[in-house]
């Protein structure tokens, strides 16, 4: 069990007094039952048995790897947070968003979890963890709902976390409500395995460049998209570039006998 | 091409060099193939400031086929190298290339998977302007330096002696090496 | 025409197919077109497939266009983008926050300090300082961020004139902009691609001087902008080929999320900087023009009246950087006072060139050790910034500019991506040009005004 034995190192290093949950990770039960198991006691506790599930994001410390270290941080293992449901009430406008949906869902005979598996207030933002196969429902419910309104989606874009097996890569969404002057973000997550998204572009047209640029750089097969092709690289590109394991490309350079590596090959102090 | 091929080196080929040269050098026609944020300063160095206008050079010809100098302004990217290549193919031949900035010269600042380290990997380069963007005052000097090597070009046989010893002095150059202490490289 | 006749270029061909007959041109063929055109085969339906770019001179930047025309009409238009693409939101991943800076500003060329600011702006969140930034350094921030906009307006503008063979409003228009970028030049030391705005507030103080200049630029840029107007408002050429051209109305927009000068053009009035003030633009009096024609005039109009309004700000700007007087960087600083997250020192010309001040060198290497090892360690390694992401958007130019910014409690991004405007809006050509004329599809663009810079990064 955790609480005094867990690092307190990992936390400060992490989050910087912030107790707001970052990164995805393996799912966590979503935010009824965390609710209902009590959360606010077990929090901490429960943050530390999860934290030594999560992936290593990080060892020693300065830098310093492999060379003989006495500075006494070198075993230092920070892990990355587990993502957490944001405790209700999520304050400004947030509520009145998740409720809303929620009750459009419902009225659809969808589940709110079925639909979104984790909801996350954090620096004032609001994301939905949506899962893929719902993903266009919660989108046209977003866009019509008269109380929600999220005229706007200004695009796409993708990131790849390859140490977070089965959720390598997300998809994020982020809605803009005109009418109500309301930001709202969506996240979906799929393994490397199977990266399939359905497309939204028949909900919001203007993703049809976004959902190309994803497809481009990050490999996420967008189904339902009327022409997914390469739209920023050549057309005969092999490889998604911004992927994590797709290498930066640089070359050495040489300067009147000094040879300086290309940037991915340089000195990284963390 | 025309009388110079025909004429032995000597004080009427010189005269005719000169002449041809001095016509050349005040009505280079470019070609602005003005890529990213240099061809800004391309754009504001044709504006009334810094006028490109009084060395002849404000007529852009938009299309290849007519212009003389190249001015490849802006970073290189992969996907576009082979539209320069085919661009400078459409180029009449007398032409030169300036590349504009750092981006064009080595690639610049973007030392990746995107952008061709120089545009001279795709087409010959005659002026190197670096800068980040440059000035225009900057390009100004580099195109008053290509007009005095317009200017100073030889014709015909003088021409080839010449080709000779540009290549033989590249061949024979030193490497810019300092002598660099054992166990002491990057 | 036969199938037999020798073709002029390579590439050129002519089949039969399923659609009809498909004539391919690629250059050096253009006498069989027309004599193809004029013969009796020729009938109204044939469609010919022209690509435009990424080398033409009546684009903003390498963009391609591969348009389906028959006849005069363009029936398809697709645009195909990527010839500038850098890499650069993959290239941020491989440096400081900090120096990400250097990286975005060259995403959007026109409007650097967008860039900047988008960034620094997301930045700021995920540090959580938003409201630690000094105040002098939001007042910096908004001036320079108007005085960019009337650059980047020109910019348009200027091309726009320039497409349409008026090249007098080419050099009225670089002539306006190369005074803001003497501007530009005095207070970050650079034209374009500044750098100036870093997460934590801006890198230097305004020059001694600077107000002055500004308002010298104000006062002169009166009948600057007179002479605009008078060349372009009323011109019947320009009116002519921009007047109902290029039609997207409020629907279109919402669908293809355009946001911006397209936006305002079809009547409404949504402007970031009052729905979702930042860097305080809440507190700044200025207007937000619309027309309801939805059209390239319409546009056009309205980023005349932008111009009007920048300046409106800059001078409410300059009167609250006079009052505040020049105190100093205890008194009034200009970047955050947090020591692990501020760039630590002030720059200053000295006699052998630009670095910090004697005054900083003094500090870190005689009178404190905590300031040197934070000089040293923001200047190698960088803040670190706790985990999250953060999306922060700002009215540019051209439209929403967001940035998405990632982090892993690192001192680099973990993922930096850039909403940008004109990549959104080329998506709108196809719905703005479908149907009209090849003519209309170069105030089309010019009234969109995409950089390529952005749409491609």
């Amino acid at each position: 069990m955790s609480g005094p034995d867990q690092p307190p190192k990992a936390s400060a290093e992490e989050t910087h007094g912030s107790e707001a949950p970052q990164g995805p990770q393996n799912p966590t039960p979503p935010a009824d039952e965390a609710a209902a198991a009590g959360a606010d006691g077990d929090l901490p506790v429960r943050l530390g048995q999860e934290r030594l599930n999560e992936p290593v994001v990080r060892t020693g410390m300065f830098g310093i790897h492999g060379t003989p270290d006495t500075s006494g941080y070198g075993t230092l293992r920070v892990y990355r947070a587990p993502l957490l449901d944001s405790p209700r009430p999520y304050g400004s406008y947030f509520d009145v968003v998740a409720d809303t949906l929620g009750g459009a869902l419902q009225a659809d005979g969808l589940g709110f979890s079925d639909a979104v598996e984790h909801v996350v207030v954090d620096r004032g933002e609001l994301t939905f963890y949506v899962r893929r196969e719902r993903l266009p429902e919660v989108a046209k419910k977003l866009r019509d709902d008269p109380e929600l309104r999220f005229e706007l989606c200004t695009g796409v874009s993708g990131v790849h976390y390859p140490e977070d097996a089965g959720r390598e890569l997300h998809a994020v969404y982020h809605m803009l409500s005109i009418t109500h002057n309301r930001r709202v973000r969506l996240e979906v997550s799929v393994p490397d395995a199977d990266p399939h998204v359905p497309s939204l572009v028949g909900v919001y047209p203007t993703c049809n460049w976004h959902e190309r640029e994803t497809w481009d750089f990050f490999g996420i097969v967008f189904d339902g998209h009327p022409s997914l092709t390469r739209i920023e690289m050549p057309d005969d590109w092999k490889g998604h570039p911004q992927r994590k394991d797709y290498p930066l490309g640089g070359i050495p350079v040489e300067y009147r006998g000094a040879k300086i590596p290309p940037p991915e090959d340089r000195r990284h102090y963390s | 091409m025309g009388l110079e091929e025909k004429l032995p080196s000597g004080i009427l080929l010189t005269s005719v060099e000169k002449v041809a040269g001095w016509a050349r050098a005040r009505s280079v026609w470019p070609a602005t193939f003005g890529l990213a944020c240099c061809a800004i300063e391309l754009f504001q160095t044709g504006g009334p400031k810094h006028d490109l206008a009084r060395f002849g050079m404000e007529r852009a010809s938009n299309t290849p086929r007519q212009a003389d100098l190249m001015i490849v302004a802006g970073r290189l990217s992969q996907k576009m190298a082979p539209v320069t290549r085919q661009i400078y193919d459409q180029m009449a031949d007398p032409k030169w290339v300036i590349s504009m900035g750092v981006c064009a010269s080595s690639g610049g600042m973007f030392n990746n998977y995107a952008i061709v380290q120089g545009c001279d990997h795709i087409i010959p380069v005659d002026i190197y302007l670096p800068g980040c963007p440059p000035r225009p005052e900057m390009l100004l000097d580099a195109i008053l330096k290509l007009h005095d090597k317009i200017q100073n070009m030889k014709l015909g046989k003088d021409r080839d002696r010449e080709i000779t010893e540009l290549e033989e002095a590249r061949l024979n150059m030193r490497p810019l090496h300092l002598p660099v202490p054992e166990g002491s490289e990057l | 025409m036969s199938s037999s006749m020798p073709h002029a270029a390579a590439g050129a061909s002519d089949a039969e197919a399923a659609e009809g007959r498909v004539y391919t041109v690629s250059g050096e063929d253009w006498d069989e077109i027309v004599a193809a055109a004029q013969s009796d085969d020729f009938e109204s339906g044939e469609r010919l497939v022209v690509n435009m770019g990424p080398q033409h001179p009546s684009t903003h930047g390498v963009l391609r266009l591969v348009l389906t025309l028959e006849g005069e009409t363009v029936a398809e238009v697709r645009p195909a983008i990527g010839y500038l693409h850098t890499g650069i939101e993959k290239n941020m991943e491989y440096r400081t926050w900090t120096q990400g800076v250097t990286f975005c500003t060259r995403a959007d060329y026109l409007m650097p300090i967008f860039n900047e600011t988008a960034y620094c702006l997301a930045v700021e969140r995920l540090l959580g300082i938003e409201d630690k930034v000094p105040e002098r350094a939001q007042i910096i921030r908004v001036l320079m961020m108007e005085i960019n906009r009337i650059s980047s307006h020109l910019g348009g503008i200027a091309p726009m004139g320039l497409e349409l063979g008026a090249t007098t409003i080419y050099t009225q228009g670089a002539r306006w902009r190369e005074r803001t970028l003497d501007l530009l030049e005095l207070i970050t030391g650079l034209r374009m691609n500044h750098a100036f705005i870093r997460p934590g507030g801006v890198s230097q103080d305004l020059p001694p001087g600077a107000l002055d200049a500004i308002r010298a630029f104000l006062d002169s840029s009166r009948p600057l902008v007179r002479r605009l107007h008078a060349l372009i408002d009323a011109n019947p050429i320009f009116i002519g080929r921009n007047k109902d051209v290029a039609y997207l109305d409020l629907q279109g927009c919402m669908a293809l999320g355009v946001t911006g000068p397209i936006l305002r053009a079809t009547g409404l009035p949504w402007d970031l900087r009052k729905a979702q003030p930042y860097c305080g633009y809440e507190t700044y009096d200025f207007d937000v023009p619309t027309t309801d024609t939805c059209d390239a005039y319409g546009r056009y109009l309205i980023r005349m009246r932008e111009l009007d309004e920048s300046m409106k700000i800059i001078r409410q700007c300059v009167d609250r950087l006079a009052a505040r007087g020049s105190g100093g960087p205890d008194k009034d600083p200009v970047m955050i006072r947090d020591a692990k997250i501020g760039w630590p020192a002030a720059l200053s010309l000295g006699p052998d060139g630009l670095g910090p001040s004697p005054e900083h060198i003094a500090h870190i290497m005689g009178q404190s050790m905590e300031a040197l090892i934070h000089h040293f360690k923001i200047l190698t390694e960088g803040f670190r910034v706790p985990a999250g992401q953060a999306y922060a958007a700002i009215e540019s130019p051209r439209g929403e500019l967001g940035a998405h910014v990632v982090s892993d409690g690192d001192t680099r991004p973990y993922r930096v991506h850039l909403r940008d405007p004109s990549f959104t809006h080329l998506q709108a050509v196809a719905a703005m040009c479908e149907g009209g004329m090849v003519a209309d599809l170069i105030p089309a663009i010019a009234s969109l005004d995409p950089v390529m810079g952005g749409v491609d990064r």
